[in-house]
């Protein structure tokens, strides 16, 4: 089967590609991304600050059950151009990791279909695979984590 | 791609390339160094194949982070398909 998700991630290089096709139109594929409300909830985080335009911020902040926010991520916007482009920064809150750059095209494949290209520019070829690595290792952990739950039980 | 079904030559990999053979040749070797290949000797020709264990160990090193994003954008897209603008 054809992933639907696919990267680009050539060797070496400081920046990789995300491409993926939405059987949506173009207009609610960017409406996705438009809409605070409609971005807390794919991307399961609160937004606190979408600021649409040139120069405009934007902040969202990840909270565990209890409350407590675990991770946050901010940025300004470059470009916003509905239906076509977003150009972006984006950093961790309270991480080691450089500022990154975002290119968002949105392209419309006829009246039911779109695409998404978003290329990723990083600091540097080190820091692209680390970013990369990122959830191999948060998939590790939670394995970890659960191995040490069903340990704690046998004892 | 052309490995994925036989072993085979530098020279007949080279022959389905438009590329002088020496650079093939080069390639042939920075993919053996890392282990995407593997080197067979066959009598006076060394025959080149696939070592599928470690394409797979570079498909799952990814692997991860693109299914974070597939698990994102299917959500975006179920949202988006449910969705009925605001009148």
């Amino acid at each position: 089967m054809e992933l639907k998700t696919k990267i680009h991630a050539e060797d070496g290089k400081q920046e990789l590609t995300i491409t993926r096709e939405f059987e949506l139109p173009v207009e609610l594929l960017f409406k996705a991304y438009e809409d605070a409300d409609i971005v807390a909830q794919w991307m399961s985080t609160k937004v606190v600050r979408l600021e649409n335009k040139k120069s405009g911020s934007w902040q969202f902040d990840t909270s565990d059950e209890k409350g407590n926010v675990v991770f946050t991520a901010s940025g300004v916007y470059h470009e916003f151009v509905p239906n076509k482009k977003i150009t972006r920064t984006f950093e961790m809150g309270n991480a080691p990791f450089d500022v990154q750059l975002e290119f968002l095209e949105f392209e419309s494949l006829g009246e039911d279909n779109s695409k998404l290209t978003m290329q990723i520019v990083y600091r540097s070829g080190a820091l692209r695979d680390q970013m990369l690595k990122l959830p191999f290792r948060q998939g590790l952990n939670m394995a970890h984590d659960r191995l040490q739950e069903v340990v704690n039980k046998l004892k | 791609m052309l490995l994925a079904s036989q072993a085979m030559t530098a020279g007949s990999i080279a022959s389905n390339f438009n590329t002088a053979r020496p650079t093939v040749s080069k390639h042939l070797a920075i993919l053996t160094e890392c282990e995407l290949l593997e080197q067979q000797q066959n009598g006076r020709e060394i025959y080149y194949h696939l070592n599928p264990n470690k394409m797979k160990e570079i498909a799952d090193f990814i692997e991860p982070f693109r299914k974070l994003w597939d698990d994102r954008f299917n959500k975006l897209e179920d949202i988006m398909k449910a969705y009925k603008p605001k009148k």
